[in-house]
C-alpha cells in the first residue's frame, strides 16, 4: 500500500537516485519510529517537549505544525541526533529503521546522518561555502557518503541536480551559491540531502522563506522524491496548509505538547482542539478558502 | 500579452466617490540604462476600500509602495492622493505631504515603523504633535488608538523592545492610524507574526474599512491577504497582470502568472490544480518571457 508509483515524470528521464530498496515491503521496519519523546534543557532542569509519538513507514509523510517555541524543531532535531547543547532526550525512544538511537556513538550518528536520516532547513545558504561552486560542495557530499572517486562524484553531483529538477546542471554546478535564488539553493541541498538515498528526509521550514510559486515547486520536489524513491517524510511548518498539501499525518504541537495528532483529513474536517480550530479559521476567514466554491474544497 | 483589466474611466464619469489614491501609467527606474521595475502600473484605490497587492520577488511591489509614498521617483506616470497631483513633486512638497498625515505607511518589520528609542506614548503622539494637535488631545487620542488596536494602556511607556512581535506590530498600526490618514499602504504587515497575531492585525484591518479609510495591502502570498481584501491586484516582473475583485482573481484568474499563484497557494483542501497542472503553468511562464 506504501509503495511508490512510479508514474512517470515529463519528459525527464535523467534520474538520480536509484529507487530506495523495496520500500513497504511487509517485514520493513518503519522508516522513523517516534515514541513518548522528552526533550529537557538540562541548564534550566525543565522538561521542553512532553511526549511526541508517530510512526512513519516508508513513502509516507508526516507533519508537524506549529510556532516557534513549539518543541517542533526539537524534535526533529532528536531525531537526527542534532540536539543544542545541554538539550538532552530525557524520555521515551526513536528508532530509525530499526535502529534505536539511545547510546549511539558520535561515529554511529555520522554514519546514519545522511544515509538513512537526512533533513533540510529554512535558510539554504547559510549550509553552503560562498567561495566554492555549489556543483563541488554536492560532490564532496556524494564523495565521502557514498566513496565514489573525485571525477565520478562530480558526473554523480550533475545527476542529483538534474534528479531536482534544476533546469541546465552542468552551469548550475559551476556556479556559487550568491549566483542562485533562493528557490534553487534549497534544491542544491535537498540533492545533498537525498545523495546517499536515505530512507527519511526531514524539510523543517524548508519553504518558509521563498516565495510562494516557489515553495510549491519544492513541496512538489518533494512529494515526486516520495513517489519514485519510496523516501519517507517529515514536514515540518508553521502553516497548517503547507502540511495539508502533502501530509498523510498531521501533529499540531504547542508549547512542547502535542495537542491534536490524526490522519491530516480528520484533523482538518472535525479539528478538536482550540488550537488546532484557530489555525483553520484563520484560512477560512482571510485566505483563499474564503472564496473556494463547495465543489472545489469537497475533495 | 497582459491580461490587464480595461483602463478605469475618468473619474468624473463615475457615480462612485473619487478615489483616494490613483495610479496612472506609473513608471520607475533605478539608473537609467536599467530596465524600469515597475512600468505602466495603473491602478486606483476608493475610500473604506482594501486593494491587496500581490507580487513575489522581483515584482516591484516594495518599489510601488515606496513610489506612492515619494520615496523614490516615478520615471513616467502619475500618482494621485487624495486629489493631489503628486507629479514633479519636490522633496520638500512630499514631506510636507506624508507629515499631513493622509498617506501612512506601516512595514514588515515594526521596528522599522517605529523608533526603538521612544515609548509607545511617544511614538503615537508625535505625528499628531507635527500636526500641531495640542499635547493633552494627542495623549487622549493615543489611548483611545491603543484601544481601537486591542492593546492595553499599560504599555503606552514601554519600548517597542518592551513588547512582543504582535504587540509591536499593532503599535506601527495604531501609530499609521492616529493622523486619521485617507491611505495607508502596508507592506507585508502580518509576514512575521504568528497565527493569533494575523488574525488580529487582519481583523483590526477590517474595521478601517469602515472608517473609509483606503488601505492597499501588500503581499508576496495570495493566501494570506486575498480575505481582506476587495479588491486583488497582481503584479509580475514589474507589470500589473490581473486585477479584480478578489473572488473573481482566486476563482476565474486569467493571466497564467495569477493561475499559477492561485494554483501554488496551499490551501486547506489540498492544491487546485495537480502537480502537471502547475508544471504547464510554469512552462508556460518560461515561454513568455522568451
Amino acid at each position: 500500500m506504501t509503495a511508490p508509483s512510479h508514474r512517470s515524470t515529463t519528459g525527464n528521464t535523467a534520474l538520480a537516485p536509484a529507487p530506495a530498496p523495496a520500500p513497504g515491503s511487509a517485514t520493513a521496519p518503519p522508516a522513523l519510529l517516534v515514541r513518548d519523546l522528552r526533550i529537557s534543557d538540562l541548564a534550566q532542569d525543565r522538561e521542553i517537549v512532553h511526549g511526541v509519538s508517530f510512526t512513519l513507514t516508508p513513502g509516507r509523510t508526516v507533519g508537524i505544525v506549529g510556532e516557534s517555541g513549539s518543541g517542533k524543531t526539537l524534535t526533529c532535531r532528536a531525531a537526527l541526533g542534532i540536539l543544542p547543547d545541554h538539550f538532552a532526550v530525557t524520555g521515551g525512544s526513536v528508532e530509525i529503521a530499526g535502529t534505536d538511537v539511545a547510546g549511539l556513538t558520535t561515529r554511529r550518528w555520522t554514519a546514519l546522518r545522511g544515509s538513512t536520516i537526512s533533513a533540510v532547513f529554512q535558510d539554504p545558504a547559510s549550509y553552503l561555502n560562498p567561495s566554492i561552486p555549489v556543483g563541488a560542495q554536492l560532490a564532496e557530499v556524494v564523495r565521502v557518503k557514498l566513496g565514489l572517486r573525485r571525477r565520478a562524484a562530480r558526473a554523480q553531483a550533475v545527476e542529483l541536480l538534474r534528479a531536482v529538477r534544476l533546469r541546465d546542471a552542468e552551469v548550475v554546478a559551476r556556479q556559487y551559491p550568491h549566483e542562485l535564488s533562493g528557490g534553487m539553493l534549497q534544491r542544491v541541498l535537498i540533492a545533498a540531502a537525498v545523495a546517499a538515498e536515505p530512507r527519511v528526509l526531514i524539510a523543517d521550514e524548508a519553504t518558509t522563506a521563498l516565495d510562494v510559486t516557489v515553495q510549491a515547486e519544492i513541496l512538489d520536489l518533494l512529494a515526486d522524491l516520495r513517489e519514485r524513491t519510496g523516501l519517507a517524510l517529515v514536514v515540518v511548518s508553521h502553516d497548517l496548509a503547507v502540511v495539508a498539501q502533502l501530509c498523510d499525518e498531521v501533529l499540531v504541537m504547542r508549547q512542547g505538547e502535542v495537542v491534536e495528532q490524526g490522519p491530516t483529513r480528520t484533523v482538518l474536517h472535525a479539528p478538536r482542539h482550540a488550537y488546532t480550530r484557530l489555525l483553520i479559521s484563520e484560512h477560512e476567514s482571510y485566505g483563499l478558502e474564503k472564496f473556494l466554491t463547495p465543489k472545489e474544497t469537497a475533495r | 500579452m497582459s491580461a490587464e483589466q480595461p483602463p478605469a474611466p475618468p473619474a468624473e464619469a463615475r457615480t462612485a466617490p473619487r478615489p483616494v489614491l490613483e495610479v496612472t501609467g506609473l513608471e520607475v527606474r533605478y539608473g537609467r540604462r536599467r530596465p524600469p521595475v515597475l512600468r505602466g502600473v495603473s491602478l486606483d484605490v476608493g475610500p473604506g476600500e482594501t486593494l491587496g497587492l500581490i507580487g513575489e520577488t522581483g515584482s516591484g511591489k516594495s518599489t510601488f509602495a515606496r513610489a506612492v509614498l515619494g520615496l523614490v521617483p516615478a520615471a513616467a506616470g502619475s500618482v494621485v492622493i487624495d486629489g493631489e497631483e503628486t507629479r514633479g513633486h519636490s522633496r520638500r512638497q512630499w514631506r510636507r505631504l506624508r507629515r499631513s498625515g493622509v498617506v501612512q505607511y506601516v512595514f514588515q518589520d515594526p521596528l522599522r515603523s517605529l523608533d526603538p528609542d521612544r515609548t509607545v506614548a511617544e511614538s503615537l503622539t508625535e505625528p499628531l504633535l507635527v500636526q500641531g494637535v495640542t499635547a493633552a488631545e494627542a495623549a487622549e487620542r493615543a489611548r483611545a488608538f491603543l484601544d481601537q488596536v486591542r492593546l492595553s494602556a499599560e504599555l503606552l511607556d514601554r519600548l517597542p523592545g518592551e513588547l512582543s512581535g504582535g504587540q509591536r506590530q499593532r503599535v506601527a498600526v495604531a501609530r499609521a492610524l492616529v493622523t486619521e490618514p485617507r491611505l495607508v499602504i502596508l507592506d507585508e504587515p502580518v509576514s512575521a507574526l504568528d497565527s493569533a497575531n494575523r488574525v488580529q492585525v487582519l481583523e483590526i484591518l477590517k474595521d478601517l474599512r469602515a472608517r473609509g479609510t483606503a488601505l492597499v495591502l501588500i503581499s508576496h502570498d495570495l493566501g494570506s491577504v486575498v480575505g481582506v481584501a476587495d479588491r486583488t491586484a497582481v503584479l509580475y516582473q514589474g507589470e500589473l497582470v490581473e486585477s479584480g475583485p478578489s473572488a473573481d482573481v482566486v476563482n476565474r484568474p486569467r493571466h497564467a502568472y495569477t493561475r499559477l499563484l492561485v494554483s501554488s497557494a496551499p490551501t486547506l483542501h489540498g492544491a487546485r490544480t495537480d502537480r502537471a497542472g502547475r508544471e504547464a503553468l510554469r512552462a508556460q511562464l518560461t515561454d513568455l518571457s522568451h
